[in-house]
């Protein structure tokens, strides 16, 4: 099994000095601040344990871990995971006062336990079982009756606890503490009727919930997904990375008889530390759907049934499709799920072979590329670290879960302070410093009153609903981390950025990073927020429009790629929403999609619906038959996570392994050969012919890639992913091309690697007028939406909460509204009818509707032509039977 | 022979004394007026001369333990504990009850003393009578400004919060009790490395004392050190209370010279215990609480003094002293004892949360006649897996002396009287082969 809890995790200060301790007779050295378990783990004494777990607070209540400590007064019996280590200390793990103590616990710990091990789920990787075999007596002498408890009960709508099974280690209800803040599990009753439960009428409803049957040292916690579905000993594993968002978790994936059964945390020390959330962890159904796209298909005409045919016949009618329209008159949309292999083959394709820029991988949902890449970039450690963080992002435990662990961590733990910039209050609220919830539309006033105030000119009134006295604190937090620290530096401050909300205007968010930036100066950097998966992957390998891979431009990257590709667009595309309205005029009729669905998750609804009734050709490549694909003409099925390997690239640009464990369904294929194939027909050799050949090539090539190559990345300590650009790349550059045999190696002179990107001033933005009549819509994702994936997992599918208007209690009141009642929603483009839901953290004025949910959704009521010229969406309340 | 002073329960006779107008008019207060014109070290000081041993059963010496507070760092805390538990101690509730002025004095005095500017007084939850004549008190020292903002009209300032417990014995075990105040389940923390002077209540410095030790400041402060330290042993000096209860013809709490009277004097003298009931003998008798080891007719001419009975493999503990006379089942006496104890396990460490249960089954089951041979020996080992050794002081497999306090009076009987036992398990053969 893969140590998902890795020693080498814990938490200690950095060494100065090393001490020397004796374990068992021999001296090794220890790291100051070590904890004793810890230190006699990695000189090779592995000391058990039930409760310790690195990444928590150490209680030192099951007792397992006593060993003998020489002290003053002869040899005392401590618990080795609460000692941080001294200098010269002795200590025995195998004296018979400690082998006694062992026995003890162990036979103590079996007593009440139901010893149900052939029928329980962790039989084989049970650390209960593994420990009594290496370190316990071997018989019992309790012939009592045992404890007995109903079982097993569930305690949220993914996880059952059998209470017999529990040797109550706090594992669970630590992690639901400390780590998740959703405190929802704790210890009932005392002594021997101590039992862990939630409270009446609350389950534990934590998005993390799955983590803690990982960590649960006995099969007490286990997951519905799971239960039954396998024995350990026949799972088969390989490590990955997931790819449900773009935070980038290590994971690893355990099939059985080709199918994953099971995913758990890897512990990552930059990302993940072992956690997951419960999308992550139990997504995976969806690998195995029996929904998946598994043949070619083509659709002879509109509104009829999509036939199979075989690849062959596909791949040609997509290439007839292609091979005669003049790259203007192509728009391709998607490509973030893909692997980093895939979206580059992709981009050679359509972009080299080609000439097609109106590519983007974004829907009209995310920022302008360079405002990600072309600002300085914090990792998640850099962030968590930082003198202070300003969070100008989604709501991070809603789109990046794991990332809310960390900051959470960071803010409650630590207490970084953190400075929350938003139309509405989020998972981080509770833990921020200042939470500054300003009218949707207004955050650049606010931020520009903001960093006066840093500056040292103070707020005197209100600025966008926010109050002056919150603007003043949270730049005196701001300033105060500003100041120069130990080293004489200032410190640093890291903006978190993505889109606070989908009904507001891009431009607003961006003028407001721009000016943080501006205002931070050297001290500032950015953490970028995308949501899609390897949206950070598709931006660097070029699909975006404008954009070359390596975050270099048509222009500034045209000569480098004419060398390696031959040739690249002559002129800037489309983005996504300026294709999708060229379809509707006319102007594009052909669309390729890239596992995208915009139909769904275009923002504004009507404008894809416009594209798709006017457009010729849909050539659709996907995973499943969303919205969007039963319009294609031509359907090609793709391979999926899990199926197949490459890399991907998360929010800090860091780069990781992605691992094939099962087949893909059907003649499913990866992206990259489906775009070779089609390279094929189309009269177009992409010379490549592996993985393996993408991936040099890629390290080759691709200017911000340059040197980062597989054998990196399978480095032993180097799985956690690899930062790109590599340090000094820019200075090899030159040498590492020369170096290569290429094609077109006569032509190979000293052409400088271009340049990155950088963030261009973002276009001005639109201040909403004042109205007192109507109120904002504010709308973003929540953790369990009515996404594909998602509804493809059976055990998350029921989750998804449905869409509702969520309002401010006195919202309610004040428009004579009862939460639970329906109201008729009236925009500018629509009336839809939604029920009412109290929710203290939208401001007044102000209304949520979640994106992406069932019946009713926000991408009805946001009209994109509205938020150009108002900077908001406005909606108005009527009570359902008015007319 | 009577105590030469009645040191602290002086107003337990009084009807009265309880009220802030008696305890003024019988020298109340005055202590603190006089500790507030001297320097907090001069106070600090002034106990650690006179040498004053806390009574909440560690017996550890009151002005040491202030002197462990890390040096300026605040806020620090003072913390009582009220939460007085142990089978056959109720000398805390009687001071309570019957004197709560002269402890909240205590607390003045030492908040002063180590510069708290916050003390919290923990009150055991079944103490219903003493909840309520403390919050009175408080509620008349408040008004009178001797709690609150610039007590006495001096620029200190001290805010006394009364809590009360919920119910839990673990909660007389210092640390347990700061959890609990914290507002969190009664578990006790491992010291170290969190030994409450220096990372207790919230984190910060604090000081737990008992509330019989803190009754004593205002004497020792009137009086001076020197008259403390004449009366009692010079390694025990003052005056104890000791609750005898079992067997005695007149149990009760008895304020005694310390370390001078023996036990024999308490259990006999017609102004304690006036003799074991109806003219028996003493089988055995615990000398400081329900965790402490037996002690037996041996013992009897023993001084209560901490250091000879810590010496001869006991403790003076919480100042409970039970007796046993002849006619005591001693499987039964102990069975008691460790059900009490199982009962009361806070459930946090493996070995006293299973093993002290296990303990009690199968003492039950010796009881119910279905005793087997190998369960004496078996009830030892178990209890060496919790206290390994049973040796004492005791060595633990667990965070607090919970779980060894369940072993101490197991050991203490099965080593004494394991005739008893075997009697049980031989009238289970015979009705077993019956």
């Amino acid at each position: 099994m893969t140590t998902v809890e890795s020693t080498d995790a814990v938490a200690a200060p950095p060494p100065k000095t090393t001490l020397t301790i004796t374990v068992d007779g021999t001296e090794f050295e220890a790291k100051p601040g070590e904890l004793l378990i810890a230190a006699a783990e990695r000189a090779g004494t592995y000391i058990p344990r039930f409760c310790w777990h690195p990444r928590m607070r150490e209680v030192g209540m099951c007792r397992m871990c006593l060993v003998e400590v020489e002290g003053p007064r002869g040899p005392a019996l401590l618990p080795s995971c609460m000692l941080p280590v001294t200098e010269g200390m002795k200590i025995s793990t195998k004296s018979p006062t400690v082998k006694k103590a062992q026995d003890g616990v162990l036979e103590f710990l079996l007593i009440n336990h139901p010893l149900d091990c052939p029928v329980c789920d962790k039989g084989g990787e049970c650390p209960l079982q593994d420990q009594t075999l290496a370190f316990g007596p071997g018989e019992t002498r309790f012939v009592e009756e045992k404890r007995h408890y109903e079982k097993p009960i569930p305690i949220s709508d993914l996880v059952l606890l059998d209470r017999e099974r529990c040797i109550l280690c706090d594992r669970c209800t630590r992690f639901s503490k400390e780590v998740a803040g959703d405190p929802l599990i704790s210890f009932i009753n005392r002594g021997n009727a101590t039992e862990i439960n939630t409270f009446p009428d609350d389950p534990f409803a934590s998005y993390f919930s799955g983590n803690v049957v990982q960590i649960c040292p006995v099969g007490a916690l286990t997951a519905k997904p799971y239960r039954f579905a396998a024995r350990p000993w026949d799972l088969d594993q390989v490590e990955t990375t997931c790819t449900g968002c773009s935070v980038g978790c290590r994971v690893v994936v355990q099939s059985s008889g080709d199918r994953i059964t099971r995913m758990q945390g890897v512990d990552s020390d930059p990302v993940n530390w072992g956690w997951l959330c419960d999308k992550g962890r139990f997504g995976f159904e969806a690998v195995g759907s029996p929904d998946r796209l598994s043949n070619p298909m083509i659709r002879k005409a509109p509104g009829t049934e999509a036939v199979v045919v075989p690849w062959y016949e596909a791949l040609e009618a997509a290439a007839s499709v292609l091979r005669h329209l003049p790259p203007d008159k192509i728009g391709v949309i998607g490509g973030a799920g893909l692997t980093n292999e895939d979206q580059y083959t992709w981009a050679k394709l359509l972009k080299g072979g080609l000439r097609i820029d109106n590519i983007d991988a974004q829907l009209g949902d995310g920022l302008r590329p360079q405002t990600w890449m072309g600002v300085p970039q914090a990792t998640i450690d850099e962030t968590c670290g930082a003198a202070a963080v300003i969070l100008l992002a989604p709501d991070v435990k809603e789109e990046l879960p794991v990332l809310f662990l960390r900051l959470r961590d960071a803010a409650a733990n630590h207490r970084v302070p953190m400075v929350e910039i938003g139309p509405k209050g989020t998972g981080m609220t509770r833990y921020v410093k200042h939470s500054l919830q300003h009218r949707p539309g207004e955050s650049p006033a606010l931020v520009s009153a903001l960093m006066a105030a840093v500056a040292g000119t103070k707020v005197e009134r209100q600025v966008a609903g926010v109050e002056a006295d919150a603007i003043n604190a949270a730049a005196a937090t701001l300033a105060g981390a500003l100041q120069p620290g130990k080293s004489g530096s200032p410190g640093k401050v890291v903006v978190v950025a993505g889109r606070t909300s989908l009904a507001e205007s891009v431009a607003s968010i961006e003028e407001s990073l721009a000016s943080l930036l501006a205002a931070l100066g050297a001290s500032g950097s950015v953490l970028p927020a995308p949501r899609r998966a390897n949206l950070r992957g598709a931006l660097d390998m070029g699909l975006s429009p404008g954009l070359l891979p390596g975050r270099v431009t048509l222009a500034a990257g045209g000569d480098w790629y004419r060398r390696h590709w031959g040739d690249v667009p002559a002129t800037e595309g489309l983005h996504t929403v300026a294709i999708l309205k060229a379809a509707a005029e006319g102007r594009i009729t052909a669309l390729v999609l890239l596992g995208a669905d915009p139909l769904t998750d275009v923002i504004d609804s009507k404008i894809a619906a416009a594209a798709f009734a006017k457009l010729e050709h849909i050539i659709a490549v996907d995973t499943f038959a969303n919205e969007s694909v039963s319009h294609a003409s031509v359907i090609l099925p793709a391979a999926g996570f899990a199926e197949k390997s490459g890399t991907h690239t998360n929010i800090e640009g860091r780069v990781s392994r992605l691992a094939a464990k099962v087949s893909a369904p059907g003649v499913a294929r990866p992206d990259w050969m489906i775009a070779v194939e089609l390279g094929v027909r189309l009269g177009i050799d992409l010379k490549l012919e592996s993985v393996e050949d993408i991936t040099e090539e890629i390290s080759r090539v691709v200017p911000s890639h340059l040197g980062l190559d597989m054998e990196m990345l399978s480095t032993p300590g180097r799985g956690d992913g690899i930062v790109v650009p590599l340090p000094s790349t820019a200075a090899n550059a030159v040498e590492a091309d020369t170096e290569t045999a290429d094609s077109d190696a006569d032509t190979v002179d000293t052409l400088a690697v271009p340049p990155c990107v950088t963030a261009s001033t973002p276009p001005a933005s639109v201040v909403p007028q004042p109205d007192s009549y109507s109120l904002r819509l504010v709308s973003s994702h929540l953790f369990y939406d009515d996404g594909t994936r998602l509804q493809a997992s059976p055990s998350l599918a029921k989750l998804a909460p449905g869409t509702a208007l969520h309002l401010h209690p006195g919202e309610i009141e004040r428009h004579g509204l009862s939460a639970g009642g329906s109201v008729k929603v009236l925009s500018q483009r629509c009336t839809v009818v939604l029920t009412v839901k109290e929710d203290t953290q939208v401001p007044r004025g102000s209304a949520f509707v979640p994106f992406g949910q069932r019946g009713g959704d926000a991408a009805q009521l946001i009209d994109l032509d509205e938020l150009a010229t108002t900077g908001v969406v406005k909606i108005r309340l009527e009570t359902v039977g008015d007319n | 022979m009577p105590s030469t002073v009645k040191m602290i329960s002086s107003r337990w006779e009084l009807s009265d004394g309880h009220t802030i107008a008696r305890y003024r008019e019988t020298g109340g207060y005055e202590a603190l007026r006089k500790a507030l014109s001297m320097e907090p070290d001069a106070v600090v000081d002034e106990v650690k001369a006179a040498n004053l041993l806390g009574r909440g059963g560690a017996g550890f010496p009151c002005g040491t333990k202030w002197g462990f507070l890390p040096k300026d760092v605040f806020p620090r805390y003072l913390v009582v504990n009220g939460d007085e538990s142990e089978p056959g101690t109720y000398k805390d509730r009687l001071l309570m009850e019957r004197d709560p002025h002269q402890l909240i004095e205590g607390m003045l005095i030492a908040a002063h003393a180590i510069r708290a500017k916050q003390a919290f007084l923990y009150c055991r939850g079944e103490m219903a009578l003493a909840q309520e004549r403390l919050a009175a008190a408080l509620n008349e020292a408040y008004a009178a400004g001797l709690i609150g903002k610039n007590i006495m009209g001096t620029d200190w300032s001290m805010d006394i919060v009364l809590h009360w417990g919920a119910g839990a014995y673990i909660v007389g075990e210092e640390t347990a009790l700061i959890e609990s105040l914290e507002g969190n389940r009664g578990m006790p923390r491992l010291k170290p490395p969190f030994f409450p002077a220096s990372k207790g209540l919230y984190m910060q410095p604090t000081v737990v004392n008992n509330v019989e030790t803190l009754a004593n400041l205002p004497w020792i402060i009137s009086n001076g050190a020197s008259a403390f330290t004449s009366i009692g042993d010079e390694k025990a000096p003052g005056t104890r209370l000791f609750a005898l209860s079992g067997h005695v013809n007149r149990p009760g709490v008895y304020e005694v010279d310390f370390g001078v009277t023996t036990f024999r004097e308490l259990f006999e003298s017609p102004d304690y215990g006036n003799g074991i009931r109806e003219g028996r003998a003493v089988k055995a008798f615990i000398p400081g609480g329900a965790s402490a080891p037996w002690f037996f007719e041996e013992h009897l001419d023993m001084a209560l003094h901490p250091v000879a009975v810590g010496a001869a493999g006991s403790m003076l503990g919480s100042g409970a002293i039970i007796v046993m006379d002849d006619t005591t089942d001693m499987v039964k006496a102990a069975w008691r004892l460790v059900k009490f104890f199982a009962k009361e396990s806070c459930g946090k460490c493996t070995p006293c949360r299973e093993g002290t249960n296990w303990l009690e089954k199968i003492y039950q089951r010796l009881l119910d006649g279905n005793g087997r041979t190998e369960d004496i020996d078996l009830l030892m080992d178990v209890a060496d897996n919790i206290s390994p050794g049973l040796a004492w002081p005791p060595r633990q497999t667990t965070i607090c002396p919970l779980g060894p306090s369940a072993a101490s009076p197991l050991a203490s009987s099965i080593r004494r009287f394991r005739p008893e036992y075997e009697a049980y398990v031989a009238r289970a053969l015979a009705g077993a082969s019956q």
